[in-house]
C-alpha cells in the first residue's frame, strides 16, 4: 500500500514537472514574454525594469530555474488589474468554487442513483422511459444553454431566483459560505443545479447499467428466493455491488465538474476561480491565468491520486502495483 | 468486421446491410434527415437568407431588436425577430451554422487524421514509439476537454484557426486510444499474419490490410467527437475566447443575445441556442444508431 502511494506521488510530481514545463513554454517561448507578462499600459522604462526583474535578458533554461524556482514558493507575480498577488487571487476565489461543484456533486447523487435505481428496476415503465429520455437531453444539451433557460424561466420570466452573484456568505472556519442563510440558497440553486445536469445524467446512466446487470445475478435471485423483501433485495444485495463504479466515477468527475464550473460560473457570474480565469484572459492578465494553471494542475493530480487511492481501498480486486499502463 | 455474416441465398454488401439496419430506427432516419436539412442551411446560408446579416448596408437600426414576426421598416418580415443592430436572427442563425458545423467538420477530420496515425503507429509498431504516445494520451486525458482547450486558447489567443488548433489538440487522443486498441486485438489475427507471410510492405499491410478493419469504431468515436466538438467550440465562444466577432458561431450569438435576455428579449440569443441544440442531437442520434448497427456482437 505504502510503496503503491509512494510511486504515484512520485509520478505526479512528474506529472506536475512536466505541466509547468509546457506552461513555461506556452508562456516564455511561444511569443514574447514581454507582451504577455507586462501590462500594455507601461512605459519603456518599466518595460526595462520588468524585463531585468523576470530575467528575461537570462538564458532560457535559466528562466525555466527561475520561473520553477518562483512557482515553489508561491510567487507568481502581480495580477495587472488587481495588483495583488496573483496566487492569492486564486486561493481567495477557490472556496466560492469548491461550493458550487460540491453542490452540484450533491444534486447529482442524491437525484442520480434514485433515478437510475428506478430506471434500471423498471426499464419499460413510463417512467423509466423518461428518466432515460430525460438523461439524453442532460447528455446532448450545450450545459451553457441550459443555464441561459434557467435564468430566463426562473429570473426573468417568474422571478423567483436572483440571475447572478453569490449572495451574502457565512463565515465558517474562515471560510466564507453561502448554504447557511436562504439567500445563499436562492443563489446557490440554479448555478448548481447547471452545473449538476451533466453528471446527474451520466450517474443516472451508471446506476441503471448497474442495476440491470446485477438483477441478472445469482445472489439477486438468490435473495429473493430466500423471500426478502424487495426492498431489502434492492437495498443491499443490488446497491451494495453497484457503489464501486459510483463512486469511482463521483471522484473522477470532481475534477471535471471543477473545470466546468467555469462555464457556469461565468453564465452566473458566480464570484469563483472559473469566473477569474475568464476575466483575466479576456483583460489578459497573464499572472493569474499562470497561477490558475498551475493550481488546477496541482488539484487535478491531487484528485486522481486520492481516486486512485480511495479505489484500491474501496475494491480489493484492484492491484496495487501499479502496472505503468 | 470487413464482411457481416451474409445468408448464402441473398448476397448482400456489408454497407446495403449497414444502411438496412440503419434504417431500420425511425428516430436515426429523422435525425439524419434534420441534420441534412441543417448542413443544407449551412452550405446555401448565403442564397436561403433573407439578407446577409454582415453587410452592414442591408442593415436598419430602426429594426433592432424587433420581436419574432415583427414586419421591418422595409416590409419584409422577421420571422425570429432581430438582434441590437437590427440584424435578422434567421440570416445570423444560417451563417453561424456554417462557422460552427465548419469548424467542427474541419477539426473533426485533422483530429482524425493525426490520431489515426498514431494510433496506428502505436497499435501496429508497439514498443518504445507506443510507450511514449500511450502516455501522452493518458496524460492529456486525465484533464477535461474544456480545461485543455481553455489553457491553449489562453496561451494562443482568439481566432478561427487558433479555436479549430485547439480543438484538434483536445481530440485526437481519443482516436489515438481507440485505434490502437482496435489495431492490437488485429494485429494478432490470422489476415496480418498472412500480409506478413506474403512479405508485403509494412506501408500497405497498415494502410490497406490494418487500416479498414479499425474504421468501424472509429467511425463511431468521430460521429460523437463531431458533435462534443462543436459544443465545445460554442462554449468556447460563449466565454468569449473562441471564435472573434467578425466570424460568429452560434456560441457566440447566444452570448451576443444574452444581455437582453434579461430584460425579456429571449430570441437573439434562444433560436441560435435552439439550431445548435438541434445539430448537436441530431448528431448524437445518428452516431447511437451507427454505434449499434457497425458494433458486431449485436449482428445478427
Amino acid at each position: 500500500m505504502l510503496n503503491f502511494v509512494i510511486r504515484r506521488l512520485l509520478q505526479s510530481v512528474a506529472v506536475l514537472f512536466a505541466m509547468s514545463l509546457l506552461v513555461f513554454v506556452g508562456v516564455y517561448a511561444i511569443g514574447n514574454p514581454v507582451d504577455l507578462l507586462i501590462s500594455p499600459q507601461a512605459d519603456q522604462a518599466d518595460i526595462e525594469r520588468t524585463i531585468a526583474a523576470l530575467g528575461l535578458d537570462k538564458p532560457l533554461w535559466e528562466q525555466y530555474r527561475i520561473f520553477l524556482q518562483q512557482a515553489v514558493t508561491g510567487n507568481l507575480g502581480l495580477s495587472f488589474q488587481y495588483n495583488e498577488p496573483a496566487i492569492r487571487l486564486i486561493l481567495e476565489r477557490m472556496p466560492a468554487t469548491l461550493e458550487l461543484a460540491f453542490a452540484a456533486m450533491v444534486i447529482a447523487v442524491v437525484l442520480g442513483i434514485p433515478l437510475g435505481l428506478w430506471a434500471g428496476l423498471k426499464p419499460d415503465s413510463f417512467a423509466g422511459r423518461a428518466i432515460m429520455a430525460g438523461s439524453i437531453l442532460g447528455f446532448s444539451l450545450p450545459t451553457f444553454w441550459v443555464g441561459l433557460l434557467l435564468i430566463m424561466v426562473f429570473s426573468v420570466e417568474l422571478g423567483w431566483l436572483p440571475t447572478s452573484g453569490r449572495g451574502p456568505t457565512i463565515d465558517v472556519l474562515g471560510i466564507p459560505v453561502s448554504f447557511l442563510s436562504i439567500e445563499g440558497w436562492k443563489h446557490l440553486a440554479m448555478p448548481a443545479a447547471n452545473l449538476a445536469l451533466f453528471k446527474l445524467s451520466l450517474i443516472i446512466r451508471l446506476t441503471r447499467a448497474g442495476t440491470r446487470e446485477a438483477l441478472l445475478q445469482d445472489y439477486v435471485k438468490f435473495a429473493r428466493a430466500k423471500g426478502l423483501p424487495a426492498r431489502r433485495v434492492v437495498g443491499v444485495h443490488v446497491l451494495k455491488n453497484i457503489m464501486i463504479p459510483i463512486v469511482t466515477v463521483i471522484g473522477l468527475e470532481l475534477g471535471s465538474v471543477i473545470a466546468f464550473a467555469i462555464v457556469t460560473e461565468s453564465i452566473f457570474a458566480w464570484p469563483g476561480m472559473g469566473k477569474l480565469i475568464i476575466d483575466s484572459i479576456n483583460a489578459l492578465d497573464r499572472p493569474v491565468v499562470v497561477a490558475y494553471l498551475l493550481v488546477i494542475v496541482v488539484l487535478f493530480i491531487v484528485i486522481n491520486l486520492v481516486v486512485d487511492v480511495v479505489y484500491s481501498v474501496l475494491d480489493p480486486r484492484v492491484r496495487l502495483s501499479d502496472t505503468g499502463s | 468486421m470487413s464482411a457481416a455474416p451474409v445468408p448464402a441465398d441473398a448476397p448482400e454488401s456489408p454497407y446495403a446491410r449497414i444502411a438496412r439496419d440503419f434504417a431500420a430506427s425511425p428516430l436515426a432516419l429523422g435525425a439524419l434527415a434534420a441534420f441534412a436539412l441543417l448542413l443544407l442551411a449551412a452550405v446555401c446560408a448565403p442564397l436561403i437568407s433573407p439578407q446577409n446579416p454582415y453587410d452592414l448596408a442591408q442593415l436598419d437600426v430602426l429594426d433592432s431588436r424587433l420581436p419574432p414576426g415583427s414586419t421591418g421598416a422595409d416590409g419584409q418580415t422577421y420571422w425570429l425577430g432581430t438582434d441590437e443592430q437590427g440584424r435578422d436572427v434567421l440570416s445570423a442563425i444560417f451563417y453561424g451554422l456554417r462557422i460552427s458545423l465548419g469548424v467542427g467538420a474541419i477539426s473533426t477530420l485533422a483530429a482524425l487524421a493525426i490520431g489515426v496515425a498514431a494510433g496506428l503507429a502505436a497499435g501496429y509498431f508497439g514498443g518504445r514509439v507506443e510507450a511514449l504516445l500511450m502516455r501522452v494520451v493518458d496524460l492529456q486525458l486525465s484533464f477535461p476537454a474544456i480545461l485543455v482547450a481553455l489553457i491553449l486558447l489562453a496561451l494562443l489567443g482568439q481566432g478561427i484557426g487558433k479555436t479549430i488548433a485547439a480543438l484538434v489538440v483536445v481530440q485526437w487522443a481519443y482516436y489515438a486510444r481507440t485505434v490502437r486498441g482496435t489495431a492490437l486485438v488485429e494485429r494478432g489475427k490470422e489476415y496480418m499474419e498472412a500480409a506478413r507471410g506474403l512479405g508485403l510492405p509494412a506501408s500497405r499491410i497498415v494502410f490497406r490490410h490494418l487500416l479498414p478493419n479499425c474504421l468501424p469504431p472509429v467511425i463511431v468515436v468521430a460521429t460523437v467527437q463531431v458533435a462534443a466538438a462543436i459544443a465545445l467550440e460554442a462554449t468556447l465562444s460563449y466565454l468569449g475566447i473562441g471564435v472573434p466577432i467578425t466570424e460568429p458561431s452560434l456560441g457566440l450569438l447566444i452570448k451576443n443575445g444574452f444581455d437582453y435576455m434579461l430584460s425579456g428579449k429571449y430570441w437573439i440569443s434562444f433560436f441560435p441556442g435552439l439550431a445548435l441544440v438541434l445539430v448537436i442531437v441530431s448528431i448524437n442520434l445518428v452516431g447511437d444508431r451507427l454505434r449499434d448497427v457497425l458494433n458486431p456482437r449485436l449482428q445478427r
